[in-house]
């Protein structure tokens, strides 16, 4: 393993953050606190209670993993793909490494800023509502899981995408909306029937789920499932990341 | 003594581009330790896709390429560890400093942290003041001299130089060729690509020359010196002749197509030249001369003719 190549990525990767720690932290706090006006405010009025907890206090674990989703792919795609952009990838592509350590630099980057921005909008909640974390080390289990296996899917779109329009289309076509349907602001079990059925076929669902439970001991599908899921995904995306890499596709020609 | 295996070898190396585009045609080359070797060609030839390769940038389609005795593909990281590379185009990451991205390249090619080598590295190359700068304040020459300065950073036994003096100014190419010239010095092996013949002719110890993806020439340098010692004298004369005299067939002279004048090709590197010679003998033959001048074929017109050949 060349070590010092992961470190020398990482670091770069994270000096790349503390130079955009606007962006990369103060907007999504502020977006959360929004959240919490609108929803928890105004509609928490409406709805006072979802399976024991008050209505603010549910949307928590969901508002924290629709930024940790977003944002790890958002960071693990722009990560990779400025360099291919700017031509500075070759010298990632002529240095001794191999891809695992490539992968681990960039990948362990984006979710490294991820969790630390889960963590603080967590913070930012905690002043809004009272916040109970039943089982902590299962809540940074699940959030340590999504932030790396969507660092990892986010690094694969980075590779993909041949320009920034596609680079956004997948998290805006496709992301947002699982994340918003996934059950961020309701419980699946608020909805009708035939609804339900669909939603359960929403991969963010079983993320949120198990995220939620690992507070308040509430889910709307089995801890198992969720942990099942989550990692069912890690592995297509570490699968799909290693034949990348095994063809040298759209990074070498 | 046992003749030094070549620190790269590249044999039957094709590359056919996605496209279907063939860059390069079964490419033979050897580098030799610790030598500077210029690799000529026109646009498009295949200089920065051959290098491309051999650092792993680009995928080869047939052969192979050892390095430093490491296969590229199979034992990739002994081979990298070995290279540093400065590509033609400039990339760079503008908003990290000097210091932090040469720093950088150091750390990516598994080399621990060190100051005084980075010091070192950036005063050769006069960007020691520049070292807390962003490189998107940096000018295009300095930009190109960071770049080295990346390459360097690791300490590598190989350098590669694709143009490097694109966009460098007079002065400032002076020094780096001393800094390339004190790498060698210190036994690193250095190949660079350029347009410019003189370039090649001050600085390489071999030229390879290639050409829509074929390598049409290695020679050493010595070996074109050869041949540009090769001079030719042109003496006009007063009148026209039809044929040169048979007193003259010793000399192998060229008789202009007008007939006015005549050309003698000569090596100034000879013992004798033969133009006293010649000149007494055409006087004998009651030729009269009007002028005469003399011509060098260049490495330039060498190179012209090979790349022209159909
Ligand atoms: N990615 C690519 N896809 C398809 N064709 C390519 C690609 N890169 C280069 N080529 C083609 O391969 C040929 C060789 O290109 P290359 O860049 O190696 O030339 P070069 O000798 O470095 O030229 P120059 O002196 O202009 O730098 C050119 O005809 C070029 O159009
Ligand atoms: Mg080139």
């Amino acid at each position: 393993m060349n070590y010092r190549a992961i470190r020398a990525i990482y670091l770069f990767e994270m000096a790349r953050t503390w130079r955009t720690l606007l962006q990369s932290i103060v907007s999504p706090v502020v977006s959360t606190s929004l959240y919490f006006v609108v929803f928890g405010a105004a509609i928490g009025s409406r709805i006072t209670e979802v399976e024991g907890v008050s209505y603010g206090t549910f949307i928590v674990p969901g508002l924290v993993m629709l930024s940790v989703l977003t944002q790890s792919i958002a960071n693990a795609s722009f990560g990779i793909y400025f360099p291919k952009f700017v031509g500075t990838i070759y010298e990632i592509l002529s240095a001794p490494v191999s891809y695992i350590e490539i992968v681990i630099g960039y990948v362990g980057a984006a979710a490294t800023k991820s969790i630390i921005l889960g963590l603080i909008i967590m913070a930012t909640a905690a002043l809004f509502v009272p916040l109970h974390i039943h089982h902590p080390w299962w809540m940074l289990t699940f959030l340590v899981l999504t932030a790396v296996t969507f660092s990892l899917f986010g690094f694969i779109i980075g590779i993909w995408a041949d320009g920034f329009e596609k680079l956004q289309m997948i998290p805006m076509l496709i992301v947002t909306p699982l994340t918003f349907l996934g059950g961020s602001f309701y419980s699946v079990n608020m909805l009708p029937s035939g609804w339900r059925t669909v939603t359960l076929l929403n991969p963010v669902v079983y993320l949120i789920s198990g995220f939620r439970w690992s507070f308040y001991e509430i889910a709307d599908v089995s801890v198992a499932l969720s942990l099942g899921m989550t990692l069912g995904f890690l592995a297509i995306c570490m699968a799909l990341v290693w034949w990348i890499f095994r063809t040298g596709y759209r990074l070498k020609n | 003594m046992l003749a030094m295996p070549p620190i790269i070898s590249v044999s039957n190396l094709s590359k056919t581009y996605g496209s279907g585009f063939k860059a390069l045609n079964n490419i033979n080359l050897d580098i030799k330790r610790g030598e500077i070797f210029a690799l000529l060609g026109p646009n498009g030839a295949g200089k920065t896709t051959l290098i491309s390769i051999i650092c792993g940038i680009a995928n080869l389609s047939e052969g192979n390429v050892m390095v430093g005795g490491h296969d590229i593909n199979r034992d990739y990281r002994a081979a990298r560890s070995l290279i540093g590379l400065v590509p033609q185009e400039l990339h760079t990451d503008s908003f990290e400093t000097v210091w932090a991205t040469v720093s950088f390249s150091r750390g990516l090619f598994g080399k621990p942290k060190n100051p005084a080598h980075i010091e070192k590295v950036l005063k050769d190359l006069s960007l020691w003041d520049k070292k807390d700068s962003k490189i998107i304040t940096l000018s295009g020459g300095m930009k190109r001299r960071v770049m080295i300065a990346k390459a360097l950073s690791h300490e590598p036994q190989i350098l590669f130089l694709d143009e490097p003096t694109a966009g460098v100014d007079v002065e400032l190419r002076k020094g780096m060729w001393d800094v390339v010239r004190g790498l060698q010095a210190s036994g690193v092996t250095i190949i660079l690509t350029t347009h410019y013949i003189q370039e090649a002719e001050e600085m390489a110890d071999r030229i390879g020359v290639i050409n829509k993806g074929e390598i049409i020439l290695v020679e050493d340098k010595a070996g074109l010196m050869h041949k540009l010692g090769k001079k030719e004298l042109k003496v006009h004369l007063q009148g026209r002749i039809d044929a040169i005299p048979a007193s003259l067939a010793a000399y192998n002279l060229e008789l202009s197509d007008d007939g006015h004048a005549v050309i003698y090709d000569y090596d100034t590197k000879g013992d004798r030249t033969g133009i006293t010679s010649l000149l007494n003998d055409l006087r004998n033959a009651g030729i009269r001369i009007s002028d005469l001048d003399t011509r060098q074929s260049s490495l330039e017109d060498i190179f012209v003719s090979l790349v022209r050949a159909p």
